[in-house]
């Protein structure tokens, strides 16, 4: 039998604002443990929570940029459960009126656009960091606590179940996360924490209309973990209908080692939260003005960048669409562009060589050491036939050790591309008399002849001929 | 001399006339601590050493012809739920006997900018849950009127310091009537200002949306005194009201003629003890006889007060005391194997049964499947509380009603929980509709204290403290001493 597969995420991603969502403690990452924090975000005895207007403003903003509705009322609520992480053990955060709803994503997955609904965006607190002494909390003898994340600020953005395969996921969550970095609301890091996925997924036959019963799979650090995860999902769920049994309700985890999903806990065992109105907190209004302030700020979204490179850069679809997949790669484009003409190349380059660097390095193009002035000045060499392509590969190589200029490097190395007829002819006649059998060949169809010729003229030149000029001459000598 | 009968008012006075020294004045209410507190044990905690030196500092302030506030230089006590950086702060819980905070209450800020004495911490119901001061950790408090007999609660501990002379004046906070209902017990002032007038910030919450932390006092006057420098907002509380404060020492006025005073018909039924209710009728007359207008109004949802009551606060509570987890401070079971197994054991041996018996009501009424058919509906009916109120406020000035239907009653009476939990009948209201209420002594009966309380419109304090003033000026109730009697 053929099935289908349901899914919908549920995306944490943490805001940008200085401090936290409650307290004056700094939000930076990756301070000492327990170095930003409070008597708030410890949860002492007495203490009492302070919204920070930064979080509404950048829910609004995220809110605005996914076209949900953003809600005039807003209230807070506490979900209560105990884990050592959480220092009040309850989450302060939006239960039946969250600040956003009913927004929406368009993606592209093989050519095709399909619009994936958003449910409901609301504000909630970070939990502090379990550090465990051991490997794993089964194999550790203690666990430590760190509370620095504790009280920063989150949204979590819930989907409709409307994606259908591993690729629409990852092409949603691609295209959200580009959103959140495009507004700035959202660092993004995914191996830092500060977005974080969780899919809910069900598979039924194809063509019923009753969804399946979902599993929540949590853990999901990347996109690839994103993917193998849901693949894994669906095979397992695929594997389970098929022998005859029925799929539970519950949470798995992801074990990105093992490449399985786990059962964590199930439906019965699920948290009753028991939400409640935050009593420590008064409700926030939201009027018209605030959010036409917000709507005026928006920065330039993707789907509106894409659309400018197209039309302005000349670049088609596909290089539109990938260029913009995140802000900084974008920038990057924008930045290389002013040094060239040729927005194509720049194109050509970024996702080809340079991202091929950025995957084995496994950076971002925020850390790519060549600049994009040296890359457009190189792709303006390129053009002008001063470097060949061969050779422009070599320039790179330098450009990434280096940091120099292309200019300097191709004066540096003695790779300038010969250009001049006279130095080229010389270099022909010189071959041409070395090898009279590949003319007497050529000249009785062998066309292998002449690349052999290119190849020794090419040589001689260290690979600095231009390759046309070699060709137009060896063919008019040959005549 | 005995300088700790006096009032804060009077000391000050002295004080500015170098009649008298802090560091004199001070020492005199701890010998008087020495002398007593073994029968009262009023107090959790003593600082003795840091109240001493911060005598001397305000002595050498007069010395130096520095002008002081009013309650610079005297003594007071501070409820034990209120934070006091680096002096311990128990809740009068096992789970925080060591807890040493790290911050100070908006409120002690505030004393401290006026220089004011902190002796030491007092004794309360555990947590603040509990309306007889008997389900402390350290043990109960005793009524200075009689031995034998509860101080009332949850502020037991700083009513007892009031009526037993082992202080000036003192803090407590009100969730359903803890300030107001002891006060009544102890033959002291006590007030509970609007909800928001005060920050809570600092006051270990017990239900978040009904505390509020207020004065008890010998009399009206160090009631408004101490209000001029507790109140006001504070951007670290969401819930404390962004308005002016006004000095409520000016509005104690020694006239209540035209004033309409009601009475809502409900709080004078069945359950109001006759000794008590004649106390009352009494008062009623003379204020009348002093040119108040006196009118019957009805607060019909009243009898629903006790029950939204304890529904909303343990829902609040079962939340707000999560974080004694035994993860961060607080007691900790040191055999558990894992982290659940230690919060478990923690908050199984931290806990006393009255707050573990408020946690777990709280936590079934928010369950999943009952909330809506006891959180929600309380919400509602807490709604229609309020209401009765704005409505009863249209035909008066401000509501006379008991503190409490009942004077002190026995210790380890082995009363029902129940039976005491319908007892706060007459304050829980008040909280509820976030109302600021006085409790004022209105007589006695058998020699006990009887409470009366007086409860103004929103933001309204001036009102019943006039009213509450004008009273207590044309009596003398407030200036009989306990005589710490009884056993």
């Amino acid at each position: 039998m053929k099935y289908t597969t349901v899914i919908g995420l549920e995306v944490h991603s943490e805001l940008k604002t200085k401090s936290k969502a409650f307290c004056s403690c700094s939000t930076e990452f990756g301070g000492e443990p327990n170095t930003h924090v409070c008597a708030v975000c410890l949860g002492m005895p007495g203490a009492l929570p302070v919204l920070n207007k930064q979080v509404v403003e950048f829910a609004i903003r995220a809110g605005l940029a996914v076209d949900c509705e953003i809600k005039k009322f807003n209230k807070f609520d506490r979900k209560n459960y105990f884990y050592p992480d959480l220092s009040k053990n309850y989450q302060i955060s939006q239960f039946d009126k969250p600040i956003c709803e009913g927004g929406h994503i368009d993606i592209e997955v093989d050519g095709q656009t399909k619009r994936i609904g958003i449910t409901r965006i609301h504000m909630e607190e970070d939990a502090g960091k379990l550090i465990h002494s051991g490997a794993t909390i089964k194999t550790s003898d203690s666990s430590a606590v760190d509370y620095n994340r504790a009280g920063v600020p989150l949204i979590e953005i819930v989907s409709e179940p409307d994606m259908r395969s591993s690729a629409e996921a990852r092409a949603y969550l691609e295209k959200l996360k580009a959103i959140l970095e495009y507004t700035e609301v959202s660092d993004c890091k995914m191996q830092e924490g500060s977005l974080r996925c969780d899919a809910n997924i069900s598979v039924m036959p194809e063509g019923a209309t009753e969804f399946g019963t979902r599993a929540e799979i949590k853990n999901l650090n990347s996109f690839r973990a994103l993917e193998r995860a849901i693949e894994y999902e669906i095979q397992r769920q695929i594997q389970l209908v098929e022998d005859g049994g029925t799929v539970v309700q519950e949470t798995r985890t992801w074990d990105d080692g093992k490449g399985v999903t786990l059962s964590m806990r199930s439906k019965e065992e699920a948290h009753d939260y028991r939400y409640f109105p935050e009593p420590d907190l008064v409700p926030v209004e939201i009027d018209d003005a605030w959010i036409a302030r917000v709507k005026s700020e928006l920065p330039e979204l993707p789907a509106a960048r894409k659309a400018r490179l197209m039309q302005e850069k000349g670049l088609v679809d596909y290089d539109a669409e990938n260029i913009v997949s995140t802000k900084a790669m974008a920038e990057y484009f924008d930045e290389a562009a002013k040094h060239t003409e040729d927005s194509k190349g720049i194109a050509n380059w970024l996702l080809g060589d340079v991202s091929a660097y950025l995957n084995s390095e496994n950076i971002a193009i925020e850390q790519f050491p060549i600049t994009p002035a040296n890359l457009g000045e190189m792709v303006n060499l390129i053009n002008k036939g001063v470097l060949s392509s061969k050779l422009a590969k070599k320039v790179f190589i330098e450009m990434l050790k280096t940091g120099k200029t292309p200019q300097a490097l191709v004066k540096e190395l003695g790779l300038e591309q010969i250009s001049d007829e006279g130095a080229i002819v010389k270099i022909v006649e010189e071959t041409l008399a070395e090898n009279p059998q590949s003319i007497i060949d050529y000249k009785a169809g062998k066309d292998r002849a002449l690349g052999f010729l290119v190849g020794q003229i090419m040589k001689k030149s260290r690979g600095k001929a231009n390759p046309e000029m070699v060709n137009n001459l060896l063919k008019e000598r040959m005549q | 001399m005995d300088l700790y009968k006096s009032t804060a008012h009077e000391l000050h006075e002295k004080l500015v006339k170098k009649e008298i020294s802090s560091v004199e004045l001070t020492n005199n209410v701890y010998d008087r601590i020495a002398e007593v507190e073994k029968d009262v044990k009023a107090y959790v905690t003593l600082d003795k050493e840091n109240a001493l030196a911060q005598a001397a500092k305000v002595d050498k302030m007069i010395a130096a012809g520095e002008a002081i506030a009013p309650l610079a230089g005297i003594p007071g006590a501070i409820k034990d739920n209120i934070s006091t950086k680096g002096l311990r702060t128990t809740c009068s819980s096992k789970m925080l006997e060591n807890l040493n905070p790290i911050y100070d209450a908006h409120v002690i800020k505030k004393l401290r900018a006026d220089e004011t004495i902190f002796l030491g911490k007092t004794n309360l119901d555990e947590f603040a849950m509990g309306s007889t001061t008997e389900t402390s950790y350290f043990g109960t408090t005793h009524n200075p009127w009689n031995l034998d007999l509860v101080p009332g609660g949850s502020s037991g501990g700083s009513a007892a310091t009031i009526a037993a002379g082992e202080a000036i004046w003192s803090l407590g906070s009100d969730t359903g009537g803890s300030i107001r209902q002891p006060a009544s017990f102890t033959g002291c002032v006590g007030i509970k200002p609007t909800y928001g007038r005060v920050s809570r910030y600092g006051c270990v919450a017990f239900a978040s949306s009904l505390d509020q932390i207020g004065p008890i006092t010998r009399d009206v006057t160090d009631a408004a005194t101490v209000l001029n420098t507790i109140c006001g907002v504070d951007p670290h509380d969401s819930t404390s009201l962004p308005v002016d404060v006004p000095d409520f020492t000016k509005a104690l006025k020694q006239d209540v003629k035209g004033l309409k005073i009601g009475l809502p018909k409900e709080y004078f039924g069945a359950g109001l003890d006759p000794k008590v209710d004649a106390v009352l009728k009494k008062a009623i007359a003379d204020y009348e006889a002093m040119g108040a207008e006196i009118v019957e109004v009805s607060l019909p949802h009243t009898e629903y007060a006790v029950i939204t009551y304890y529904i909303i606060a343990p829902a609040e509570a079962s939340a707000n005391l999560a974080r004694f987890d035994g993860v961060r401070y607080g007691y900790r079971n040191m055999k558990a194997t894992s982290a659940p197994e230690m919060t478990t054991a923690s908050r199984t041996e931290g806990f006393g049964s009255e707050v573990k018996r408020r946690i777990m009501l709280g936590t079934y009424v928010l369950s999943s499947g009952y909330y809506d058919a006891y959180y929600l509906k309380a919400m509602q009916v807490r709604t229609l509380i309020r209401k009765d109120f704005e409505e009863a406020f249209k035909q008066c000035d401000l509501l006379l009603t008991p503190t409490s239907p009942v004077v002190a009653y026995p210790i380890d009476g082995k009363m029902d929980p129940l039976a005491i939990y319908m007892l706060d009948v007459c304050t829980i209201p008040v909280n509820l509709a976030g109302l600021p209420g006085i409790s004022v002594p209105a007589g006695f009966a058998d020699g006990l204290p009887v409470g009366m309380q007086l409860i103004g419109k929103l933001l309204d304090e001036e009102t019943i403290l006039r009213a509450a003033y004008t009273f207590e000026q044309a009596h003398d109730y407030h200036k009989v001493m306990a005589p710490l009697g009884g056993k």
